[in-house]
């Protein structure tokens, strides 16, 4: 996004009294009465049981949702005002196993935004080698690799390269880890929590994995039957006694769990 | 008369046939390709219609194709005696297994890609050239194999209606009970089949993205 409004306020993705209903089952509502304000520079985590509707919530941002009713604002503008292709080439989004395209190589795949953006060649390549080694890949070893060469972390890390390659102030990640083993999986947590520090993005991270949402996180938002039931910082979020938070908390208590 | 002696006197008719059955072929495919596959990327995004589509093409294939031969007969401009009622015939047989092959091929891919694609800010536009179509390819040139195969041997009952081709020996081995005669026309169609099918088959191989 070049030509930024200018801003007032620091909140950069804002919801509004956000309700939203799954076409053609209006009576079941997925979200209901969100509003929430996250600011330049934090790292939201929104966790939840499958089904609180965290993913939906994540989605309304780059327009791949419409709400039923409410507002979504990005950098202070309502998200149905603006072109959505303009809005979701400034927005990074991360997917489980990374949704990469399997007919283009690792470097084609980092490079497709700003392909699609109209960067020359030289830049982008500049562009694509520097996005990959922040993630950890050596452009030489992995540019011309297919993703089906590759293990899920280093899939997974192009993915991360590819949605930061346009430099986007917003990183959406939906369920960015989930498809890894445990070892590969706090690696590349660790890397990201430092990557995302250092970077300064706003990041909106989903995950139903409570010690995911510790690793990385600088506030977390927890979402039950379509609602904001808890909103707090890591370090507090553990204290809280909301029921659900206390449920969800207790899940990851035990060394030995399903979580684990 | 023998098999191989009957080969060997009428090679040159024989080769003429082949020819004009490849042009029937190649003809009636070509304008198949040119309807079914742009038919198949507009019905993408239009799931009702989609299903009329196919449900159309689905009966034209049940038509026995001696019958819809016979129908197109009488009709006006369409019809007649000939190529070009023959094409017409063979066209609307070969447009089904193109436009589902196309539809599924475009269309059944992983969601996460075409997410991921929408969600990245592709118009459109660029998600069907760049991330439908390479990767349905493979699907696309199936169902054209399948219409190939299928159309080289329902062109030899173009014969019927005056369309000329290897159906031609095999009408007249019949009317004959000359078993040579059927054989010079089912030998030819037989092998044009089969090449047809492993070339095309060879291709789609190499156009698949694991």
């Amino acid at each position: 996004m070049n030509a930024k409004p200018v801003n007032h306020s620091e909140i950069t993705i804002g919801f509004r009294g956000v309700e939203y209903c799954a076409p053609g089952h209006t009576a079941a509502r997925v979200l209901s009465g969100i509003t929430l304000e996250i600011r330049r520079g934090e790292t939201v985590v929104l966790v939840g049981r499958s089904g609180s509707g965290k993913t939906t919530l994540l989605r309304l941002v780059n327009r791949l949702l419409k709400p039923s009713a409410g507002e979504i604002l990005v950098n202070g503008r309502a998200v149905d005002s603006v072109d959505e292709i303009r809005l979701r080439r400034g927005i990074g989004y991360v997917i489980q196993e990374g949704g990469l395209f399997p007919h283009y190589t690792v470097a084609e795949n980092v490079g497709l935004v700003p392909a699609l953006e109209g960067w020359g060649q030289d830049r982008i390549e500049a562009r694509v080698a520097e996005m990959m080694r922040l993630v950890g890949l050596g452009p030489g070893e992995f540019a011309g690799r297919k993703p089906r060469e590759l293990s899920g972390g280093q899939r997974q890390r192009v993915g991360v390269a590819r949605a930061l390659a346009a430099d986007p102030e917003i990183l959406l990640m939906d369920e960015p880890f989930g498809a890894l083993d445990p070892v590969t999986r706090a690696e590349l947590q660790n890397e990201f929590a430092d990557l995302a520090r250092r970077l300064g993005k706003t990041i909106v991270f989903v995950t139903h994995d409570l010690r995911e949402a510790m690793r990385v996180g600088s506030r977390i938002v927890m979402l039950a039957a379509g609602k904001i039931v808890a909103d707090a910082r890591p370090e507090e979020f553990l204290r809280l006694q909301d029921a659900e938070v206390r449920a969800f908390a207790a899940s990851f208590a035990m060394p030995g769990e399903a979580w684990a | 008369m023998n098999l191989v002696g009957f080969f060997a006197s009428h090679r040159a008719e024989i080769f003429a046939a082949t020819l004009a059955h490849l042009f029937l072929v190649a003809v009636s495919m070509a304008i198949a390709i040119l309807i079914g596959v742009p038919l198949g990327m507009t019905l993408i995004r239009r799931r009702g219609l989609r299903a009329m589509a196919l449900g159309i093409a689905s009966v034209l294939q049940t038509i026995p194709s001696l019958a819809l031969f016979g129908f197109l007969i009488p009709l006006p401009l369409l019809g007649g005696i000939g190529t070009r009622t023959a094409v017409i015939a063979l066209v609307l047989y070969a447009l089904l297994p193109i436009l589902r092959n196309t539809v599924v091929g475009l269309t059944n891919l992983d969601p996460a890609v075409l997410e991921a694609a929408e969600a990245m800010g592709m118009t459109e536009t660029q998600v069907l050239l760049r991330v439908r179509f390479p990767l349905g390819l493979s699907v696309v040139l199936a169902g054209i194999r399948t219409a190939t195969v299928i159309t080289i041997g329902v062109a030899t009952i173009a014969a019927a209606i005056g369309a000329g081709g290897l159906g031609t020996f095999i009408f007249r081995g019949v009317a004959m009970v000359n078993d040579a005669v059927i054989l010079a026309g089912a030998i030819p169609a037989a092998l044009l089949a089969l090449a047809a099918d492993g070339l095309l088959g060879l291709l789609e191989r190499k156009l698949r993205v694991a």
